[in-house]
């Protein structure tokens, strides 16, 4: 589906991914460094290996047990572990570490994004063969922020197990929405809005509130322009804004979900005929597994 | 005396604008040599079909204009794969049938042509419209005829928001309910919606008519209710036979929206309205 959205921007893609859990133990995706920083002097090559082996101290530190660990790049990783302590303090731990910043924490959840377009970052990061229950994917043309994997899509919602989130469109209201959520303790990896989304329903969650019942409030509570999926461990969700600004286009079945900003991506995977439709303006939408 | 009650109870207006582009284009005498110079001869009884899985869109546009310059005026289109703007800028006489679904600005600019799409249409359908016919049989999404100026666009199905906006002329027809923002700024021609109508409904509407089968989430500014007429019953029924549909709670329960008139207003009537009333 995104292969056939590459027009919409090729210059980073992401997946956040929903594989199945082994049982408490949570998959860690981060990385150590830009991608276009490893062309930059001979330094970075033993920066990244120091910084990788310092990830791995301190996990170590805070009891975390490494079962299962894969080198996806040569700046990005995914490891396993065995951790039931807070989730927070080993995050803050962990991009403390010079260059490194997680990009998914999750019993399912696996976050990986990088530049270029879809067919290049599902080669790079061997996706292939990946197995899982659901999943959501961008493309990006990078329009208010940087070319890199920082600014790329999906956000996951720091530090909240299993919450990813794509969005198209514009918070006018961003800042204040940023500030408020950081007073409550959360922090920003990025300036881009679509991160505080995925930051504020996760908080919104955190608090006691359905998936369904964050949505809603968001629709409220978020100003501008704005069509956003969400996915949890067992759940998928669509929101639009009140002005149905931004496309959204729907195919529900028994047995299938799919939406996307533009039909062909649908098509790409149903290519015999179906029906699908627009979902309206304010619509919120839950899905679960 | 006959042709202003007519236009007036059908929301027209007969006064004549002093602007040259007015008066050289859309003098109803003239409106039968509103053939443009390259458009293709073609024979209806001439039919090709072509297989758009495999091509571009620049190709399938290409491919349309190819046969048409064979005389093909019967044309199926298979696969379109929801590719965009597939249908685009045809101002000749054609039959085309869409066997599947269009992306975004399918079938715009046209002048002319009747198509009928089986499947689904994206965002901006018809967008700039100027004569013919593009039917749809299932859904459609937004800004569906903004801007058309002409013609009769029907969707069987749901649309999304916002369609119908700026609207110039013309007739949009739509079986299901459609989203919020319909008939913004609209400026002229009718727009019948049999189902519900999402909120701000016809807001900041200068002229033209809405008529909502089903229930009407809210108006715009300067969006007002209206009195359905004999007239606007008799077009109604006439106007939905033609696309094989129905009022569901009949014509005559319709709800008719049109200008409150507070806002900018100007008017004239353009030929096929003139057409339509002598």
């Amino acid at each position: 589906m995104l292969k056939s959205l590459k027009h919409r921007g090729p210059d980073s893609t992401g997946y956040a991914l929903y594989g199945k859990p082994h049982g408490k133990e949570l998959v860690i995706r981060f990385k150590v460094a830009e991608q276009d920083e490893m062309s930059k002097g001979f330094a970075i090559h033993r920066q990244v290996k120091e910084r990788r082996s310092e990830v791995e101290r301190r996990l170590t530190e805070l009891g975390a047990k490494i079962t299962e660990e894969a080198e996806a790049t040569e700046y990005a990783f995914r490891l396993r572990i065995a951790y039931d302590g807070d989730r927070r303090r080993l995050a803050d731990y962990i991009e403390d570490v010079d260059g490194a910043e997680i990009l998914s924490i999750g019993h399912g959840l696996e976050l990986i994004k990088d530049l270029g377009d879809a067919d290049r970052v599902a080669e790079q990061y061997s996706l292939r063969g990946f197995v899982g229950t659901h999943a959501i994917g961008h493309t990006r043309m990078a329009t208010e922020s940087d070319v890199d994997i920082r600014s790329a899509h999906p956000y996951w919602a720091y530090p909240f197990a299993d919450v990813a989130v794509v969005h198209n469109g514009q918070l006018t209201n961003y800042w204040n929405g940023r500030r408020a959520l950081e007073r409550r303790g959360h922090r920003f990896v990025s300036n881009c809005d679509s991160e505080l989304i995925a930051v504020y329903l996760a908080d919104r969650m955190a608090q006691g509130a359905t998936l369904e019942q964050a949505m809603k409030s968001s629709i409220e509570e978020l100003d501008g322009v704005f069509t956003y999926l969400v996915a949890t461990a067992d759940s998928l969700g669509m929101a639009k804004d009140v002005m149905a600004a931004k496309p959204m286009v729907l195919y529900e079945s028994d047995r299938f979900i799919a939406l996307a900003s533009e039909e062909v991506a649908i098509r790409s995977v149903f290519p015999h005929e179906i029906d699908t439709f627009d979902p309206y303006e304010g619509e919120v939408r839950v899905w679960r597994n | 005396m006959a042709v202003t009650t007519k236009a007036t109870e059908l929301g027209m207006h007969t006064e004549q604008l002093a602007g040259r582009t007015q008066q050289r284009f859309f003098r109803p005498e003239e409106e039968q040599r509103f053939t443009y110079p390259q458009a293709f001869e073609v024979d209806f009884k001439k039919r090709a079909e072509f297989d758009a899985a495999a091509l571009t869109p620049s190709e399938v546009n290409l491919k349309l204009r190819e046969l048409m310059r064979q005389g093909f005026g019967s044309i199926v289109l298979k696969n379109p794969g929801a590719k965009h703007s597939l249908a685009v800028g045809i101002l000749n006489r054609l039959n085309l049938t869409i066997e599947g679904s269009l992306g975004y600005f399918g079938c715009g600019l046209i002048d002319g042509p009747n198509i009928r799409i089986k499947g689904r249409v994206g965002w901006s359908c018809a967008e700039n419209m100027l004569a013919g016919t593009v039917v749809i049989e299932k859904n459609a999404g937004s800004t569906f005829g903004a801007a058309m100026r002409g013609g009769d666009l029907v969707c069987k199905g749901d649309v999304g928001a916002r369609i119908g906006i700026d609207m110039k002329g013309g007739t949009i027809i739509v079986g299901g309910r459609a989203g919020a923002f319909c008939g913004f700024m609209m400026q002229r021609g009718r727009m019948v919606i049999l189902g519900d109508a999402g909120k701000n409904l016809g807001d900041s509407m200068y002229d033209g008519t809405i008529y909502v089968g089903g229930k009407i989430a809210g108006l715009g500014v300067d969006a007002v209710p209206a009195e359905m007429t004999d007239l606007d019953v008799q077009w109604l029924e006439r106007k939905l036979k033609l696309y094989g549909l129905a009022a569901p709670r009949g014509a005559k329960n319709m709800q008719k929206i049109s200008a409150g008139r507070q806002l900018w207003n100007y008017d004239n009537l353009e030929p096929a309205e003139k057409k339509l009333i002598l």
